[in-house]
């Protein structure tokens, strides 16, 4: 697994956030940016790099605005993996709106499947198969890609995933083992070529 | 059922996915706050990785620290933390070296906000324009009152020069660190301040030689020898003197 597993509540973290939001902010962002960095990157369809970057600021900030209305008991509570990425698809899906009514905004041109860049066969033969995966998980269906992502490429538990998409944990399952299917059946074809 | 096994290979190298910030968030999110030396007194200065956002003077915040980041975080909504470096260019930038060069950072201001501080920032030392000249200046002639809204909600005073924006009038107006320390500045950028209110009290906002009618700030006018006071450019034009075209008097 590429990321550490962390526990879903992070108790000391949340303790830092109501002691001095700023202070506890920072600390925050160190044990989540890779994790929100990560599924920005491979969720949103056609956000190459910098976009990902945005994206997940953008998450951080909604997040940071969100804490500073919060009360002590509401901070507490927190599942802060899982408030954080669903707070990124939320900015994300709004974001691929805003793009459809105002064509010139950051991360326009998003296809609506389908990643940009070299193709799949192409980087097949490259040799670069992270790339041809990172281009098939892109052209999986939502749901499925989602799922996937955040149970294989940042490795949370099936029922945070579940938390996350707000589905129940059997849709969860099923959305990440046909997304799973799918990536064999596509990952077999391209290496066969 | 699921497929779900993590150490399954197809699995394993999804894992290889993940991706590093390729640089560290915090710095796109937090901004960052020192002190520095200003013109007439220390100055508390916040900026983000797009440039300074914010600058207040000791007094104004009653030299606490708790009282600017409170401000900072009702105006701008975002992390603050505090660095030692002020931004490159900062320091002299106050001392009247560069003032122009110096990245600012205006995303929390609306277009119109952006606009007239833009226009102020092209004010020399030294000089003033009137409200109306700013107005004129983002072709919105009419929005004098607007203008001067926004030059009070300038979150970047002294680095955008709004001190340098005075009343239509001749008098020196408001500011945001109250007009006291407006006329303070001024004298501190060696503006003809006397001169100017000398003028005012015989409600003369322009003056006249040599063929050319200026603000009475413009270096032209002040090389000018035994200047003619008027009221308005055109009755200077009726007199037979065009507007100068460093000053560009309106009105």
């Amino acid at each position: 697994m590429g990321m550490p597993d962390r526990s879903e509540t992070d108790p000391a973290l949340l303790a830092a956030l109501v002691d001095d939001l700023d202070t506890g902010f920072a600390e925050l962002v160190r044990a989540y940016q890779r994790v929100v960095y990560s599924v920005a990157l491979r969720c949103g369809t056609g956000v190459t790099g910098a976009d990902a970057e945005d994206l997940a600021a953008e998450c951080f900030l909604r997040a940071y605005r969100a804490l500073r209305e919060y009360d002590r008991d509401r901070i507490l509570a927190l599942k802060p993996r899982a408030w954080l990425l669903t707070i990124l698809l939320n900015t994300w899906r709004n974001a691929l709106r805003g793009a459809s009514r105002r064509p010139s905004v950051p991360m326009a041109d998003l296809p609506e499947r389908s990643a940009p860049g070299p193709g799949v066969a192409e980087l097949v033969e490259r040799g670069e198969t992270r790339d041809e995966l990172a281009a098939l998980v892109a052209e999986l269906p939502e749901h499925q890609r989602t799922a996937v992502v955040l149970r294989h490429v940042v490795g949370l538990p099936v029922a945070e995933i579940a938390a996350v998409l707000g589905v129940p944990e059997g849709t969860t399952r099923s959305h990440i083992s046909r997304g799973l299917a799918r990536l064999r059946e596509h990952y077999a074809k391209e290496v066969a070529r | 059922m699921t497929g779900d096994y993590l150490d399954d290979p197809l699995s394993i190298e999804l894992g290889n996915l993940v991706a590093t910030p390729p640089r560290d968030l915090a710095g796109a999110l937090f901004g960052d706050w020192t002190r520095v030396d200003g013109p007439l007194g220390e100055l508390y200065v916040a900026f983000t990785d797009l440039g300074v956002s914010y600058i207040r003077t000791v007094e104004s915040v009653e030299d606490d620290d708790k009282q600017f980041e409170q401000r900072y975080h009702d105006l701008f909504q975002r992390p603050l933390r505090r660095t030692s470096a002020a931004p490159v260019g900062l320091q002299k930038a106050l001392r009247g070296q560069g003032a122009r060069d110096v990245p600012v950072d205006l995303r929390v201001l609306t277009p119109f906000e952006r606009d007239v501080l833009t226009a102020t920032r092209e004010i020399p030392t030294g000089q003033t324009r009137p409200y109306a000249w700013v107005a004129r200046a983002i072709g919105r002639p009419k929005a004098v009152r607007a203008v001067g809204t926004a030059l009070g909600n300038n979150p970047v005073p002294l680095l955008i020069p709004c001190h340098r924006v005075t009343r239509s009038d001749g008098q020196l107006g408001q500011y945001v660190f109250g007009a006291e320390l407006k006329e303070r500045l001024l004298r501190a950028e060696d503006t003809n301040v006397d001169e100017v209110l000398t003028l005012a009290k015989s409600r003369f906002v322009y003056v006249g030689y040599d063929g050319v009618v200026c603000y009475p700030t413009c270096t032209r006018a002040r090389n000018a020898k035994d200047p003619k006071g008027f009221r308005s450019v055109a009755a200077a034009e009726i007199a037979g003197y065009t507007p100068c075209d460093i000053c560009t008097p309106a009105g």
